[in-house]
């Protein structure tokens, strides 16, 4: 579990995050969305470690991050995966090479060992037969697919996804999504997900966050997400598209 | 304020290097790329240049001194071999490599930043200065020496093609002078040039680099100041080492 306590982080006179709380649960796709602005990538980077907040607290298992030293830090990282926007996959390495890095970088397994793990965790994404394409050879998806073997393969206990979406089509998205969500549940892991993409919230959202102007605005589940009416920013955010309003009124006149 | 931020910021760049390697193995693995990378990858450069210099240097010289023609001719030996290693081929090789190098590295750090890449390695746990930087610096260390040293000697087999084609002096003069009252010290000093320059280049190109922000267009921008930089700081220390060894 990762709980987050009252996380503040400025830049200059801009105050980006507020006096965020909230905890992510093992097992679960944990979803963070909000508008463009609201803090979300700034709150994700964080919670990694890649900015220090000016206050608050992040626990990772009872671990605060703000009080390790750079021993400890480096063993929390090794637990942790990430899945970047822009996929983040070294270019003059083949898909083979980058998701062998981190074995090569930190464990003290044979080749052998190593190419079995790396081609276990391709052919857990579907992608069995691109070892050794580089990046610049394969589709958007597949690098996604590609992003999500690295993260997975030194077995995180923690994931991390940053729009795992952008740029994909939305069959190629809900296969993302899935296989996110499939992972998660197999391993056990703490996956916290930063998205603006309904349809992944109504897919895989088991517990949903919203972002608004650096603040906690809502937070709940999926289910819990389409009765809300009360919170404004939330519903303007959910339901911008006329045809998620219609959707939404056809599923509340079923009732 | 700016300048000092930077400084400041360039030596804790350079300080927080100084941790034990994940694993040693891969540092020694992407040492080994950067020398070939830096090495091999300016080989041609450096030595079309430095022959060029050499034969230059030996034909303006001849030039004025036959001019004078006080001054007998086998004399060019020793002019041109301790004007390249004491100021020609270090500076000028090292302005080369500012320019190839240093625009390299700045342009491949700056896109694995822009890229993400960088953040990457940081959430691996990877101690990204000493790993990127590093081996970029120690690889750097290794060989632009043997291209500076190469850079010599391909220098002075310029002066004597230029020298003897142009008719200034024999073969036998020309070997005779650089035979002739050779300092050991020079060469030391052309070293402690080598590996400060070495230095420079890489530290300056690759704090550049690492610190982009922004797009393709800051790529550019950050390329363009590590040449600059680079070259402006080995023209300081070039004359600093000068007058402090000389």
């Amino acid at each position: 579990m990762i709980e987050a306590h009252n996380i503040r982080k400025r830049f200059g006179d801009q105050e980006i995050l507020k006096g965020i709380s909230t905890e992510f649960e093992n097992g679960k796709c944990n979803l963070i969305i909000g508008s463009s602005g609201a803090g979300k990538t700034v709150f994700l980077k964080c919670l990694v470690g890649l900015f220090d907040p000016e206050e608050g607290d992040i626990l990772y298992d009872n671990r605060a991050i703000g009080s390790m030293g750079v021993k400890e830090k480096k063993e929390l990282r090794n637990e942790m995966g990430m899945l970047f926007q822009g996929n983040a996959l070294f270019d003059s390495m083949t898909v083979e090479q980058n998701v062998r890095f981190p074995l090569d970088m930190f464990s003290d397994m044979t080749m052998e060992e190593k190419t079995a793990r790396v081609n276990f965790c391709l052919s857990r994404v579907n992608l069995p037969n691109a070892n050794n394409k580089y990046p610049g050879e394969i589709s958007g998806g597949m690098m996604k697919r590609v992003g999500i073997a690295r993260a997975i393969v030194m077995n995180p206990k923690y994931l991390f996804c940053d729009e795992p979406n952008s740029g994909l089509d939305p069959k190629t998205a809900m296969v993302i999504d899935d296989l996110i969500k499939e992972i998660t549940v197999e391993y056990n892991i703490t996956t916290v997900i930063n998205t603006h993409d309904m349809n992944s919230v109504m897919g895989i959202g088991d517990k949903v966050i919203f972002l608004h102007q650096g603040l906690k605005h809502w937070e709940g589940t999926k289910e819990e997400v389409l009765e809300e009416t009360e919170n404004k920013e939330l519903y303007e955010f959910i339901f911008a598209s006329d045809f998620l309003k219609k959707l939404r009124e056809a599923a509340l006149q079923n009732r | 304020m700016g300048f000092l931020h930077d400084i400041g910021k360039y030596f804790l760049m350079i300080a927080s290097m100084f941790t034990r390697p994940e694993k040693l193995s891969m540092y020694a693995k992407e040492t080994m790329r950067q020398v070939y990378q830096i090495g091999i990858g300016s080989v041609l450069i450096i030595a079309i240049v430095s022959t060029f210099v050499g034969a230059v240097t030996a034909v303006q010289f001849s030039y004025q001194l036959e001019e004078i023609g006080l001054i007998p001719m086998w004399w060019m030996g020793i002019i041109v071999r301790d004007s390249l290693i004491l100021e020609m081929a270090p500076t000028i090789c090292a302005l080369l490599l500012a320019g190839k190098v240093g625009s390299n590295i700045a342009s491949e750090l700056g896109s694995m930043r822009v890229t993400d890449q960088i953040d990457a390695l940081e959430i691996m746990g990877v101690n990204t200065t000493a790993y990127l930087i590093g081996p970029k610096i120690i690889g750097a260390l290794i060989i632009i020496p043997f291209l500076i040293i190469m850079a010599v000697f391909l220098g002075i087999i310029g002066g004597l093609i230029a020298g003897t084609m142009g008719g200034f002096y024999s073969g036998a003069e020309y070997v005779r002078g650089l035979q002739d009252g050779h300092e050991t010290y020079y060469v030391v000093v052309m070293l402690i040039k080598c590996y400060v320059f070495a230095f420079i280049i890489t530290t300056i190109s690759c704090y550049q680099g690492f610190y982009v922000k922004g797009g393709a267009l800051e790529i550019g921008n950050a390329s363009t100041r590590a040449v600059v930089n680079s070259s402006i700081v080995i023209i300081v220390a070039n004359f600093l080492i000068a007058f402090l060894l000389l």
